[in-house]
């Protein structure tokens, strides 16, 4: 009984925060913002999306205790792994090339980047 | 020697890992378990030299114990970046700047957990890195003034202490 | 009864996919689709790994893994680039 609570709140905060992520990237102004939302809350929505399909696996494995059903929780995890490490990795990979690609932030206060990149260039230039 | 047994044990443990559930000696059956042990010797002498770098510092066990205990203080941290995303998808109140700071991590494993902890955690999201200093630059959604008053800016402000338990993991 | 939650929530994945893709199909700059599609493919991801805890086949979640490190690497491709390196 309080699995299955546990399941209806964990779908729920997940597909919230995936439904959130997709708001943010369609009404945020620019391409680092889109990256804030697109990043953050889809890697939190999955973690509990699995985290959600993991207890369901584990307590079908516990009331069978066929070793055959531990494959759908271990390989939930594994999923899960590479989601967490892969999904940082790419976002900072698609900023790198969006501020070299000469891509500004909106409206922004400060650019470190883009002083330093400045100053790299001229002591080239001289 | 050790680079090899390194990296065998490493790539055996994947291989059980992938191959769990496949027969009732403790979740392995027989067979699955002889190929993993011939084809994690294979890639133990084909890749020991890429996978282990000199340094094995890695192997000490309170650094992982250190990465264990960094998970609860870092899921709070990431609680707390989604409900400021969510606020800020919301209401749309941004206030965005790119600034740089200076962490001082010396190896290449420390730099990247770095980076992806701070993509994962409140407000930030890591733009680029100077290779030489390993300086970092980060996009900040919401920029606060008192961090802008010297230069390179404090990273206590950016990304609390999480500087001081990646060097108590990874260096 | 927890096969159909699982599905139905899938089903609200593929919803918030076909919103994301209107960002890759509007986005100004080549970067905010590339955006568009990085979000993508995580959701399909979950939405797999869903998909295979309804219908109880585990040989989805294997495809789920596959497809995350494939599109990994399409990511980072793409990401070399538009900044101009050598792939």
């Amino acid at each position: 009984m309080i699995v299955e609570i546990l399941i209806y709140l964990f779908i729920a905060i997940g597909l919230t925060f995936n439904l959130l992520a997709v708001i943010g990237l369609l009404r945020f102004p620019d391409v680092y913002t889109r990256l804030h939302a697109g990043t953050k809350c889809t890697t939190f929505g999955s973690i509990f999306l699995c985290l959600a399909v993991m207890i369901h696996a584990l307590r079908i494995w516990y009331l069978n205790g066929e070793p055959s059903s531990s494959i759908m929780p271990i390989h939930t995890l594994i999923a899960l792994i590479a989601i967490l490490i892969t999904n940082p990795t790419g976002a900072h990979a698609i900023a790198r090339a969006a501020h070299r690609s000469g891509v500004k932030p909106v409206k922004a206060v400060v650019d470190d980047l883009e002083e330093d990149r400045e100053c790299h260039s001229k002591k080239s230039s001289t | 020697m050790k680079a090899f047994a390194v990296t065998a044990i490493v790539a055996f443990v994947a291989y059980l890992i992938l191959t769990a559930g496949s027969g009732h000696l403790a979740l392995w059956s027989i067979d699955e378990i002889i190929i993993g042990v011939i084809l994690s010797i294979i890639v133990g002498i084909l890749s020991r030299g890429i996978f282990v770098k000199k340094s094995y510092r890695m192997l000490n066990p309170k650094r992982w114990l250190f990465g264990l205990a960094y998970i609860g203080p870092f899921f709070i941290a990431m609680a707390k970046a989604n409900l400021d995303v969510a606020y800020r998808v919301i209401t749309g109140k941004i206030r965005p700047g790119i600034v740089k700071i200076s962490p001082n991590l010396k190896t290449d494993l420390g730099i990247t957990m770095l980076a992806n902890s701070i993509t994962l955690t409140p407000g930030t999201l890591s733009v680029d890195v100077d290779e030489k200093s390993n300086d970092l630059y980060v996009h900040w959604i919401n920029v606060k003034d008192e961090a802008m008053k010297k230069m390179p800016r404090d990273y206590r402000y950016v990304c609390k202490n999480f500087p001081d338990w990646i060097r108590r993991i990874a260096e | 009864m927890m096969g159909s939650l699982f599905l139905g929530a899938s089903v609200f994945l593929v919803i918030c996919i076909v919103l994301a893709m209107i960002r890759v199909i509007k986005g100004p700059t080549v970067p905010d689709r590339v955006v568009g599609l990085d979000t993508i493919n995580t959701l399909v991801v979950v939405a797999m790994i869903l998909c295979g805890a309804a219908s109880r086949e585990s040989i989805y979640i294997d495809v789920a893994i596959v497809y995350a490190l494939l599109s990994f690497i399409t990511t980072i491709l793409i990401a070399r680039y538009l900044e101009g390196g050598e792939i």
